[in-house]
């Protein structure tokens, strides 16, 4: 209701980025160093989501006698539930480089 | 935030300079420490952004470029006009 009071191009809050991404591969980047790939199927204004064929990448430091190596584990999930006070960012998929 | 709908001065009020540079290149920092530089498409109440052209920064170095980017709120320590 309230974006249509405004004479709105399509991206006049940020949230409507989001809405854009509907249905589409949207990559995650999670507090924690954690990171998802899936298809944005639901969000809301706290910026839960409701993602598709996840995959998640986690990545951690070994500090195997200070010798730090960044570890990488990855993990899929066919749908999950994020809670939006974990999420960093979140952009098209197909536009990262 | 409460206080987002009482319009003070023009340009008086953190806000009101915050919808002043949308469409600049700015620099966002994050408590994580993580930089984003990119074009600011626009910000709500709760300083959730949306960047253009973003490039992230960790360490200083660069890390990956985002066409578009959306950046929850809670995670901004500072928005910076370029």
């Amino acid at each position: 209701m309230a974006d249509v009071a405004e004479e709105a191009p399509s991206v006049s809050e940020p949230l409507d980025l989001v809405r854009l991404l509907l249905d589409e591969v949207v990559f995650v980047k999670l507090r924690g160093d954690r990171e998802l790939k899936g298809r944005l199927h639901a969000y809301d204004s706290h910026c839960n989501l409701v993602l598709g064929d996840v995959e998640e990448t986690i990545y951690v430091v070994e500090d195997e006698e200070n010798d730090e190596e960044v570890k990488t584990i990855s993990r899929k999930s066919e749908m999950l539930f994020v809670r939006g006070d974990s999420v960093v960012l979140i952009s098209p998929q197909s536009r990262i480089h | 935030m409460e206080n987002g709908a009482i319009t003070q001065g023009e340009g008086k009020d953190p806000s009101g300079w915050l919808s002043e540079i949308i469409g600049h290149p700015v620099t966002v920092k994050l408590n994580s420490g993580v930089v984003y530089k990119g074009e600011l498409q626009s910000v709500d109440g709760y300083m959730n952004i949306a960047l253009e052209k973003t490039e992230e920064y960790v360490n200083g170095a660069k890390r990956r470029s985002y066409g578009d980017a959306f950046v929850r709120g809670n995670n901004v320590m500072y928005i910076a006009a370029d």
